[in-house]
């Protein structure tokens, strides 16, 4: 069973107090924020391993990343995945959701297809959980998204649970297929230090443009059909009363507050 | 071919014949929006058997409600709903499609929109047009810190997902316009996958329902450790512990805690979040609330936007002096 896991990374989440916006450029600084995986991918790749290891077959992480992307992808191999390819090109740079789809969907098939393609359900960064659904439609596959739940079988169908608002389906799902996952389905393992050397030995590569084919009208920032008209400070709905002082001071007033209204 | 007018169109999600909430409150924003250019709103209605809750939304403010019947869309299957509104849209050329931020909304509206080869918006928190009836799409960014603006300035239809509870939903009036019938053509092979059963799952009880007091908490605590100053400081004050996603992803927190989009909501009367950014997708959870009071070391989170009072500075130092004084 061939199985392929969309990665992204995304900027570090115990960073986001460092994230500064440009004025001018309105563009974001990342100075000092470090990368990880996406947390929901590390999910899917657990997920990938699991299957591999239940049915055979091999693990290949995908990611369209800027170069200096490779320990994100590293650390993937490291968890027990078989190959990388890191999809970078300048032509790639400023894709929204559509034309990254796009980029996924072409070196998927330039890898020659897969049976089973696995997505985390969201990002922590853009968070617009669009990604799994579009590259099934440019592969003209079936998707399930809310993924909490998988049962496998060599061949024939899957049955997956599939989140919604008050429950789950149990749905019936043949591959080749794409599934994005969300974390109730697994805990991804932890990196030795052997897997880490381990990892030094399996294939990371990267490919451009001309390797993913990726040659649509969409990809790229002048392409993508949506485009960032304005990035802003969210609009301040109150200004609250900063209290002065140490935290000590602070503390005491917040106290002496709260039983003045009554809340002890 | 029946003549359809509207420019704007709103999928009316149902389940067993029940419209979500999330389809009606983008009703109500979407006939507001509709004003500005001058459009005309539509509310796409897909299943079987629908008459009557076409009928229904009628006297919900739109002008038309466009109902497609097909047996194959009786129960609700995104690769089948995705076939028949790309038939609609085709056909009918709106200017606009928007859909709820729902578990099965937000699968459907990108594999459409990659099908329409167009730009979609993804959980807006809210949606503008300038005077020719661009639309302005609002999503928070980077845990709410940074709003972006997304425009779609020459792929159409512009499309959007908006979180639901963001906006008011309609309310039922006089009834108006025309529900207009129209065909579209499936076969099994769109179903894609075969829904074995749906599990219902009764929300889990939590001690965040009916709460008076809740206090929330972000992943700048940092430790599980300091994450157990929450319930020490929620008991001080007679109160819950509520949580962004992050804790719950670190296992500090239970799911049942969690405040926002994909969690509870609450209306407490005194809300203190302590070392959480002030993300709109926790913020939504906290309907009408009484006291907001945000802790945060940095001076600039949002959180202090949404507050009445702000302390700065590490949680590990604040909570436990303000324990001690509340003791005293």
């Amino acid at each position: 069973m061939k199985i392929v896991v969309c990665l992204k990374p995304v900027p570090d989440p115990k960073d986001w107090g460092k994230l500064k916006l440009d004025p001018e450029t309105k563009t974001l600084v990342r100075t000092g924020v470090g990368t990880v995986i996406n947390p929901l991918d590390k999910h899917a790749l657990e997920a990938a391993l699991v299957l591999r290891d239940e049915l055979g077959g091999s693990v290949l992480v995908v990611s369209m990343a800027p170069p200096d992307a490779g320990p994100v992808l590293k650390e993937a191999l490291a968890m027990g995945a078989d190959e990388a390819y890191l999809l970078s090109d300048r032509a790639f740079a400023g894709s929204d959701t559509l034309g990254t789809a796009h980029v996924l969907a072409s070196a998927i098939e330039a890898l020659g297809g897969s049976d089973v393609i696995l997505c985390g359900d969201e990002t922590i960064d853009g968070g617009t959980a669009q990604v799994s659904a579009q590259v099934a439609e440019f592969l003209g596959l079936p998707n399930l998204m809310h993924v909490s739940h998988i049962q496998a079988q060599a061949e024939g169908p899957f049955v997956v649970h599939s989140q919604v608002e008050q429950g789950h389906l149990v749905v019936e799902i043949a591959p080749p297929l794409v599934l994005s996952v969300v974390k109730e389905l697994n805990t991804p393992r932890y990196v030795t230090m052997m897997d880490i050397l381990d990892a030094e030995e399996k294939p990371l590569v990267t490919w451009d443009n001309e390797q993913v084919c990726a040659g649509e009208s969409c990809v790229g920032l002048a392409d993508s059909p949506t485009q960032m008209a304005d990035l802003f400070a969210p609009p301040k709905k109150k200004q609250a009363e900063m209290l002065p002082g140490t935290p000590r001071e602070q503390a005491r007033e917040l106290a002496g507050r709260l039983r003045r209204l009554g809340f002890c | 071919m029946p003549e359809v007018r509207s420019e704007i169109w709103v999928i009316a999600e149902q389940h067993g014949g029940q419209v979500l909430p999330a389809s009606l409150e983008l009703l109500a924003k979407a006939r507001e929006l509709a004003a500005e250019p001058g459009w005309s709103l539509a509310a796409v209605l897909l299943g079987q058997g629908l008459q009557d809750l076409a009928r229904e939304l009628l006297t919900y403010g739109v002008d038309e409600v466009l109902l497609a019947q097909h047996e194959l869309l009786t129960e609700w299957q995104t690769p089948a709903q995705v076939k028949a509104l790309a038939q609609l849209a085709g056909e009918h050329k709106p200017q606009v499609i928007l859909a709820g931020a729902t578990a099965s909304g937000v699968d459907l509206a990108p594999r459409l929109a990659a099908r329409l080869k167009t730009g979609l918006s993804a959980h807006c928190v809210d949606l503008e047009f300038d005077d020719r009836g661009g639309l302005f799409a609002v999503v928070p960014g980077w845990g709410g810190s940074i709003m972006a603006k997304i425009s779609c300035p020459t792929a159409r239809p512009q499309m959007a997902t908006v979180l639901p509870g963001v906006f008011a939903p309609a309310q039922a009036g006089e009834a108006k316009g025309q529900v207009i019938e129209l065909a579209v053509d499936l076969s099994p092979d769109d179903l894609g996958y075969k829904v074995l059963e749906k599990v219902e799952v009764p929300p889990a009880q939590s001690a965040l329902d009916g709460a008076e007091v809740v206090v929330a908490g972000g992943w700048g605590l940092g430790n599980e450790k300091d994450w157990q100053l929450l319930p020490e400081l929620a008991q001080a004050l007679g109160g819950a512990v509520g949580s962004t996603r992050p804790p719950v992803d670190e296992g500090w927190a239970q799911e049942n805690q969690m405040i926002g989009t994909s969690g509870r909501s609450v209306s407490p009367k005194l809300y203190i979040g302590v070392a959480l950014s002030g993300n709109a997708h926790h913020l939504v959870g906290i309907k009408n609330p009484g006291l907001m009071v945000g802790i945060n070391k940095d001076p600039q989170a949002a959180i202090f936007d949404h507050c009445d009072l702000g302390l700065v500075g590490e949680a590990g130092e604040i909570l436990p002096a303000l324990l001690e004084e509340l003791r005293d």
